[in-house]
């Protein structure tokens, strides 16, 4: 422990150089811009300055792009909540409740929420980073398959409450988002799959991005139109001392909820191949379902924007033990990292801490800086931020139109991705209007890929035999508190029904 | 809606059995099983919408409003109507001309701003996402046939 925590303050000292910490504070301001455009993540931002870093000494440019990738991380929470557009994959779960509650004059709140769960859930993961990377290392690795696929049906199971009392729609939205999932090459046998009048587009998959844009940008434009039938729609916005105190105060309201997605996110963020996204989803399901008052999520529970942004955090700085510690990337971010440490000539791997421990804790003592930094220009910046929402609508709708059209085209530079998020916009509208949750489908195709994938590896490592799933003990508490998790809504309606009964035959 | 739905779905499984959607020797599940016994999911969750419909437990069902009324449909469609024209003019003039014409249409029709604020949206936005997404971000944006026109800021943009 005296060693660790030796080896902190030399990693500390090390970020806090003039050179270090100039890196941390532009790192984080860009950071913050690029993961606040739509269709833009950390993963384009780390990618585009990677070359940059070659200016540098590698610590340094290590924790350049650590602040980026932790700037990104909060950045896609102000799009989220401000514009209803997820900025980054990472935030989708923040649209949820965080744009109702900014349509509500509470876009503060939610920022402020927003802002503190982030560094709560970044302090969080790099305490257990700094304490427990070995050993929980060694746990990630034993993840095989099965227990990759039971920690889907986990991730499923836990949004079946989000469809509320209505579980076949909710169903029927993660089958849809599975199968846009597996649109494309098959990954196995790479034969073309699901491609609808043989366009070619369909080849290289459906982004989960062209989904989630056209469902909260272009689908929730269209939804306000309804609401509002075209009348200008000007938000109350207030920012100031007092609501800042009283923002702070609300904390409490959330606080366990943050610190649990923040435990959460870290450890689906050290898994391969998992990351921030789901993490962010899996933490949002949870605290719906284990919330006292599950009703009010979606509609603008402060919690709901708290704990995505938490396990997001979280994840980010979890996804980056692999990468340290064994050489395995958890993120397409980290994988970009680990690209740039083998160009920088560093070895990723668990000799990396004995052979460059000033790297290493030099990164560790960054991320703990970039953290703090980012939290106080988010919260400097919110003032600004609110003011978008005082835009008349007829100007902010037609920027967002604008904006959801390029974040689309962006990552994938294909028209037909564009038409395809205009498709799911206009269809993610007219299922809304029937009480169709859509977030599950968003869910279901980021994580369709791996589900897939792990259940067909699974079934063939096992001559198709489904035990397989129940016989290895981390899959099999998986799978049970799925099931826990499915039987949750039913057992809630039934302990309904019976109170009201009582009640009745009371009166 | 949840019958189209139910027709998606059938449709999405005959798509999927196009492939294998049984077990292959050394290969597991065919690459049709997937996407298969999803859809096959859908339909009974579909079916299962359609019972709760018709035995009216759904809000829905009990609603009697018309699902879109005449007003709503004019407006919704307007604005979709608008992205498509933004999409079109992309794909014919490239997207700094589509952009330019989609803002005169919804900021000066259909939301009724002045000029000067209409103007200087038409010029700034495109200048901006230029300058965001070509020059700091290096992602070129389709430009169809106007694409020689920007041959002159290239140069100045990589130095040719």
């Amino acid at each position: 422990m005296e060693e660790i925590l030796l080896h902190l303050a030399g990693g500390l000292t090390e970020a806090m150089q003039p050179l270090n910490f100039m890196m941390i504070v532009i790192g984080c301001a860009l950071g913050l811009l690029i993961g606040a455009m739509p269709g833009l993540g950390s993963v384009n931002g780390v990618a585009i300055l990677l070359p940059i870093t070659f200016l540098v000494p590698p610590t340094s440019a290590i924790i350049f792009l650590a602040a980026i990738y932790y700037g990104a991380m909060y950045g896609g929470a102000i799009s989220s909540i401000t514009l209803g557009i997820p900025g980054a994959s990472t935030a989708v779960a923040t649209v949820f409740d965080g744009r109702p509650l900014a349509q509500a004059g509470q876009a503060d709140r939610a920022l402020t929420a927003a802002a503190v769960a982030s560094f709560v859930g970044g302090t969080i993961s790099v305490v257990l980073f700094t304490l427990f990377a070995p050993p929980l290392a060694a746990f990630a690795l034993k993840f095989g398959p099965q227990e990759e696929f039971a920690l889907m049906v986990l991730a499923f199971a836990t949004f079946i409450g989000l469809g509320g009392d209505d579980i076949p729609k909710t169903v029927f939205s993660i089958l849809i988002g599975l199968v846009l999932a597996a649109v494309g090459l098959d990954i196995i046998s790479g034969q073309p799959r699901l491609i609808f009048g043989d366009i070619d587009g369909f080849l290289h998959g459906i982004n989960f991005l062209v989904l989630a844009i056209g469902i909260y940008g272009i689908g929730e434009m269209l939804w306000t139109l309804e609401t509002t039938q075209g009348e200008v729609v000007v938000h109350k916005v207030q920012v100031s001392v007092d609501r800042m105190k009283a923002n702070f105060k609300d904390i409490k309201n959330y606080i366990m909820t943050t610190s649990l997605g923040s435990v959460l996110g870290y450890f689906v963020g050290t898994l391969p191949a998992a990351g921030a996204t789901p993490a962010s989803l899996m933490s949002y399901g949870l605290a719906k379902t284990f919330s006292k008052n599950p009703d009010s999520f979606g509609k603008g529970n402060v919690a709901g924007v708290a704990a995505p942004e938490a396990a997001n955090n979280a994840a980010s700085t979890g996804s980056m033990l692999p990468m340290i510690t064994l050489g395995i990337p958890g993120s397409p971010t980290t994988a970009i990292l680990l690209g740039g440490m083998i160009i920088w000539g560093l070895r990723p791997g668990p000799l990396l801490f004995s052979e460059n421990p000033e790297f290493v804790w030099g990164l560790i003592g960054s991320l703990y800086i970039a953290n703090f930094m980012t939290l106080v220009i988010n919260l400097a910046f919110i003032p600004l931020f609110v003011k978008i929402l005082t835009l008349p609508f007829t100007i902010l709708a037609p920027i967002i139109y604008i904006l959801c059209v390029v974040g689309g085209y962006a990552p994938t530079q294909t028209m037909h991705d564009v038409w395809l998020m205009l498709l799911f916009g206009v269809v993610g509208y007219l299922l809304r209007k029937l009480n169709y949750p859509v977030a599950p489908a968003v869910l279901a195709i980021v994580l369709g890929p791996l589900a897939e994938r792990s259940l067909r590896q699974s079934l063939l490592a096992s001559h198709g035999d489904m035990s397989v799933f129940v016989t290895r003990p981390i899959s099999a508490v998986c799978i049970i508190i799925a099931l826990l998790l499915v039987c949750y809504p039913m057992i809630q309606k039934f302990t309904r029904k019976g109170s009201r009964a009582v009640a009745a035959g009371q009166g | 809606m949840a019958v189209l739905l139910a027709l998606c779905s059938i449709g999405l499984m005959f798509k999927s059995a196009e492939l294998r959607i049984g077990w292959v020797p050394d290969r597991g599940p065919g690459s049709g099983a997937w996407p298969f016994w999803l859809s096959a999911g859908m339909l009974l969750c579909c079916l299962a919408t359609i019972w709760r419909w018709f035995r009216g437990v759904t809000p829905e069902s009990r609603n009697l409003e018309p699902y879109m009324p005449r007003e709503t449909a004019m407006i919704v469609g307007i604005s979709a109507g608008s992205i498509v024209f933004l999409l079109v003019i992309t794909h014919l003039l490239g997207i700094y001309v589509a952009l330019f014409l989609f803002l005169l249409f919804y900021l000066k029709f259909i939301g009724h701003h002045g000029w000067p604020l209409t103007i200087s949206m038409m010029i700034g936005v495109p200048i901006f996402v230029f300058c965001l997404f070509e020059w700091a971000l290096k992602i070129p944006l389709p430009k169809s046939i106007t694409e020689p026109m920007f041959y002159p800021i290239y140069d100045l943009m990589y130095g040719v």
